[in-house]
């Protein structure tokens, strides 16, 4: 069974005046079907208002499909008994760390989730262990989070939402704000939890380098999937993704600028060590 | 004439308990320079630019504005903001007016112009940072996020100022939406010889905008210097949480694998010349 299913979603903005008359309808997400297995790591592209946002928050439920069906572990979003479920099997981190802890102590807020789930006390305390081990942030655990860094705070969010248990976590943009190591802290800490305890991954950013680890990559337009395929495949297309708004890794870029002034290098080179081997032939 | 900062020190109190926040910070900004300031978070880089036009008060030391000590009693404050514009992070989240066009004339009418006036600067910020017209009489809430970002900037743009600081104004943006808001304040700076003063956690954009960068660290400026200088410390920056453009780094590598290439580089366009360079230096032969 796939962990997230999507079939012909079409997600309209529908704007009203005083009158409840339609004055405006705008089509966020439109007839997108993808199949997410459990397990995968999967990246969302594609350009400010192009519509990734309005597709994660289906998958947890916080907004429900105008036509179409969405699957979460094989629960309908749409109905309402299912609700709960959803959110605890698909968990969401956003943007600004500042707008999603609520409390005052690091350990509080990671306890937060399980406790609202009637998780006994004993296991909430062992989950937070875990959850701020597995994210790096354990030796923080008593601090106020206004005083942490954006990456630290993230990863805090990070393991309030690890802390639920959940099959999948949707990250929409979380590594938007930070500062590179920040952001490679976020990144390591997600790998982690995808390799090792194999929770779903669906990343949603802006910065192309944290793509290449992805098992499978979907780029979106005007609320399409114009694009699907792995870094490689994906990242192969330089104009394409250029002609979308997006960009490529800078050593993608470099190998594909040396190709074009007649050096013969692969399409597609996602990593530095991936560059050397291409140009070592040459030296 | 210039932004100087001396010997500037700031400290939080939280409860008793004081953290040095900014620690003896002296530099020179001089006009029209693009200057780019990066460091974790944490570092005190928010800090350090919001005392730039007078919004914290520095705990010691002076920061002069065209030779004038913006502490001094008599100093007129709310002008030096005029100048000194400062660009907050995700500063869309300030807008608040019912149309694009109203919420870029609330600063220049705050200045106290006349009414003809405020709105030709504010058409003319709008131009300037790109926003097409048929959007001037839109609701800010109905715009994408790049077009939001650059409507704020309009707002600040539109009261004229000498120096533009813009705290993370590419976050959030893609990548297409970062690099043309990026072109636009390097038109402005060359156009209109403003300071720019931008602070960002993106390596790659300093590396292909600014002409000199400020590192900070712990409260401190730890290194000064153009990209080139600065980007060569590779590894002292990633000790700080930082790091140098992949570009960088790769041709860091090819030099190590005995590629007859310059290591510092910066920008892609530099690395394609000196890869391209070093192969037909051994096609020449020598």
């Amino acid at each position: 069974m796939e962990m997230i299913k999507i079939k012909n979603l079409i997600h309209e903005y529908i704007r009203r005046d005083e009158e409840e008359n339609v004055v405006d309808i705008k089509r966020a997400v439109d007839d997108i079907s993808i199949d997410v297995k459990p397990g995968e790591f999967v990246a969302i592209l594609g350009h400010n208002g192009s519509g990734k946002s309005t597709l994660a928050k289906h998958i947890n439920a916080l907004l429900y499909p105008g036509e179409g069906t969405v699957w979460v572990n094989g629960m309908d979003t749409s109905a309402e008994e299912n609700l709960w479920k959803v959110r605890e099997s698909a968990g969401m981190v956003f943007q600004n760390p500042d707008n999603q802890i609520i409390g005052s102590v690091v350990e509080e807020d990671v306890g937060f989730g399980p406790e609202n789930m009637g998780v006994p006390t004993e296991e909430i305390w062992q989950r937070v262990e875990e959850s701020l081990k597995a994210v790096g942030m354990w030796q923080y655990r008593k601090k106020s989070p206004n005083r942490l860094s954006g990456g630290q705070k993230q990863r805090v969010a990070i393991a309030g939402v690890v802390a639920m248990h959940p099959k999948c976590i949707i990250l929409d943009e979380a590594t938007a704000m930070l500062d590179p190591s920040g952001r490679k802290e976020v990144l390591r800490a997600v790998r982690a939890l995808n390799m090792v305890e194999e929770v779903t991954i669906i990343h949603i950013t802006h910065y192309m380098e944290e793509v290449i680890y992805a098992d499978k990559v979907f780029v979106m337009d005007q609320g399409k999937v114009v694009m699907e395929g792995t870094p490689k495949e994906i990242f192969s297309q330089v104009e394409k993704l250029q002609k979308l708004r997006l960009d490529v890794p800078q050593v993608t870029l470099l190998a594909h600028e040396l190709k074009k002034a007649g050096v013969p290098i692969e399409d597609g080179i996602l990593t530095i060590d991936e560059l050397m081997e291409q140009l070592d032939k040459r030296k | 004439m210039a932004i100087i900062v001396n010997k500037l020190n700031y400290n939080y109190n939280d409860g008793g308990k004081t953290t040095q926040v900014l620690k003896d910070i002296s530099v020179v900004i001089p006009d029209g320079q693009f200057l780019g300031i990066i460091g974790h978070t944490g570092s005190g880089k928010s800090t350090f630019v919001q005392h730039l036009n007078g919004l914290l008060k520095a705990g010691s030391g002076t920061v002069y504005y065209n030779g004038e000590d913006i502490s001094d009693k008599d100093y007129d404050l709310k002008k030096l903001r005029s100048k000194v514009g400062l660009v907050f992070q995700y500063p869309e989240h300030q807008l608040f007016e019912v149309d694009v066009f109203k919420d870029v004339c609330f600063g220049p009418r705050n200045l106290g112009l006349e009414e003809k006036k405020v709105q030709l600067r504010a058409f003319a910020a709008l131009k300037q940072v790109g926003v097409p017209e048929e959007l001037f009489y839109a609701s800010p809430f109905e715009l994408s996020g790049g077009q939001k970002r650059r409507v704020a900037i309009a707002g600040v743009l539109a009261m004229e100022p000498e120096v533009l600081i813009l705290d993370e104004p590419t976050a959030g943006l893609d990548p297409k939406g970062r690099d043309e808001l990026l072109e636009q304040l390097a038109k402005l700076q060359k156009e209109r010889e403003i300071t720019i003063i931008l602070v960002s956690h993106s390596m790659e954009d300093m590396a292909n905008y600014a002409e000199r960068i400020l590192v900070m660290d712990q409260g401190s400026i730890v290194l000064d210097g153009t990209p080139k200088e600065v980007f060569a410390h590779d590894k002292e920056l990633e000790e700080m949480g930082l790091a140098s453009p992949q570009v960088t780094y790769i041709m860091k590598e090819l030099k190590k694998r005995g590629f007859s290439v310059e290591e510092k580089v910066t920008t892609i366009e530099e690395a394609k010349k000196e890869i391209l360079n070093s192969f037909k230096r051994k096609v020449a032969g020598c």
